[in-house]
């Protein structure tokens, strides 16, 4: 299941963008922040605790089941007093769920989460960027793994320089998508697909903002 | 011919280029003092684009320098900042200041340098470089419009020949040439017996290979290399014996290093040329190409 990956923005951050903003109501989320120990109700209660001790007003707290579902508005609903009674809304989800509420309840929301990618789980607690929604699909030649994502750079047409023992030049952590994609074609005896000079990439599959709507028939 | 550095890797002989780096500021005058002193006495010198993604004077400024003062430059250009319009049209400047000879580099992510949160274009990439200047000289742009007015490139890539894993590297060195380079850079080489084996695939190609050598300045830089620079692997001995130097003499045993290295490639015919990269210490070029028994360019 693809998930919304985030980190705690640094205190130093939240209390700038809270500041003049006393009574605080915290919203978390039970979905990919729960999973990723982001935004769930452990760290929501958490969170609740810092802005005590600094001395802000908790108007309440909840932790939805889906944030950036059309039915969050509801749920919010039953806590609709305890809402309007803060100045703000310190909202623990990825900016999917932050944007869902701003547009739903029309109140200031601040987010104390950042949202770094949307990733795929790999492993017990272990998520990777696998595709960033480019819109012009390229796996096809790279045997199922894209190096417009896996790439730090987006590379279509081999490694860089900085390629080092399969790892990525920004971080030993990262694998070299070049490696992977040369692993993977040599596996499937399909390494000429590598070999073809591409082209300059279209960068504009879908022109941002994305939108799309289904048509009538 | 549209470059004197053209003309020297047509002609055979064994070509020297080296490096400067344009300077952090506007006070251009060690950059100066660099070009002067090397211009006679190298085929051509590489100016830096923003080496590491330290942001400098612009190398097409140190391209014009090479140029004004009488000397061959070669544009090295990356992908990291600009976008193929940007990089056309620089292309289009450099050939109409007479600057043609061009290194297509895909460039360092900024991660790696001194503005971190940067972003980073890389709207092309090396060999799509190479392939853009070719484009250009057909007297069209990469949409397909037509040029009033066409430029000659001079037009060159690197490759990392211990690479690891070698083989999409190798891979990657290949479409440079099919995109149109015409000489290569190495990535700095101190093992001489596995440059060999990478020249003996190489040479099936139609293409100019100088070997990169990187002046070793002390026992720690050359494991500070091995550790933090991608396909650069300085072997144990070379380390000893520059540890071995007498205090104070690790540079003069890097300079003979070279020297010894450039001599055996120069004498066994091994590439082209030779590419040397002295860091900072461009001022000890002339004395590594003594060392070597090379006489420069211009004698």
């Amino acid at each position: 299941m693809i998930r919304s990956i985030t980190k705690l923005k640094s205190e130093e951050e939240i209390f700038r963008l809270l500041e003049g903003l006393n009574r605080i109501f915290i919203i978390g989320c039970g979905t990919c922040v729960t999973l990723t120990r982001t935004g769930g109700a452990p760290e929501v209660a958490a969170m609740k605790d810092t802005l005590l001790e600094s001395g802000k007003l908790v108007t309440g707290r909840v932790v939805v089941p889906v944030a950036c579902d059309n039915l969050t508005s509801e749920i919010l609903a039953e806590e609709l007093g305890r809402i309007e009674q803060a100045d703000a809304l310190l909202i623990m989800t990825c900016a999917f769920g932050v944007q869902t509420v701003s547009s739903q309840l029309k109140r200031m929301v601040v987010p104390a989460l950042d949202t770094l990618f949307i990733g795929k789980e790999s492993g017990s607690g272990q998520f990777n960027e696998i595709c960033t929604q480019c819109g012009t699909c390229v796996i096809g030649e790279t045997g199922g793994i894209c190096p417009v994502t896996v790439c730090h750079k987006g590379l279509i047409n081999g490694p860089c320089g900085g390629t080092n023992q399969g790892r990525c030049e920004i971080d030993s952590n990262k694998d070299c998508a070049w490696t992977l994609i040369y692993n993977r074609l040599k596996e499937l005896g399909r390494l000429d697909s590598m070999r073809k000079l591409q082209g300059p990439r279209n960068f504009l599959g879908e022109p941002t903002p994305g939108k799309y709507e289904m048509s009538e028939s | 011919m549209i470059s004197s550095f053209r003309n020297a890797l047509d002609s055979g002989k064994f070509v020297v280029t080296c490096e400067v780096a344009p300077p952090k500021g506007l006070n251009l005058e060690q950059t100066g003092h660099h070009i002067d002193l090397l211009k006679d006495k190298v085929d051509a010198m590489n100016l830096t684009d923003h080496q590491s993604s330290v942001m400098r004077f612009p190398s097409i400024g140190g391209a014009l320098l090479v140029k004004e003062m009488g000397g061959e430059p070669i544009l090295q250009m990356t992908c990291r900042d600009r976008n193929r319009l940007a990089l056309q049209a620089d292309l289009l400047f450099a050939a109409s200041r007479g600057i043609n000879n061009v290194l297509c580099l895909t460039g360092d992510s900024v991660m790696l340098g001194d503005h971190k949160t940067a972003k980073g274009v890389f709207d092309l990439d090396s060999s799509q470089l190479v392939a853009a200047a070719r484009t250009l000289e057909k007297g069209r742009d990469l949409g397909g419009n037509d040029l009033d007015g066409a430029p000659s490139f001079c037009a060159g890539a690197i490759v990392t020949p211990e690479a690891n894993p070698l083989e999409p590297q190798l891979i990657k060195f290949e479409k440079k040439i099919e995109a149109g380079a015409e000489f290569i850079q190495t990535q700095a080489v101190y093992d001489l017996e596995k440059l060999k084996d990478f020249m003996d695939y190489a040479r099936q190609f139609k293409v100019k290979i100088l070997a990169g050598i990187i002046l070793l300045t002390s026992a720690p830089m050359a494991r500070f290399m091995n550790k933090n620079i991608a396909g650069v692997n300085v072997p144990q001995p070379l380390i000893d014996e520059i540890a071995g130097a007498p205090k104070g003499g690790a540079i003069a045993k890097g300079i003979e290093i070279a020297g010894r290295m450039i001599n055996q490639i120069h004498s066994e015919n091994i590439c082209d040329g030779v590419h040397i990269m002295a860091i900072g210490k461009e001022e000890l070029v002339p004395e590594i190409m003594a060392s070597a028994g090379l006489t420069p360019a211009a004698s």
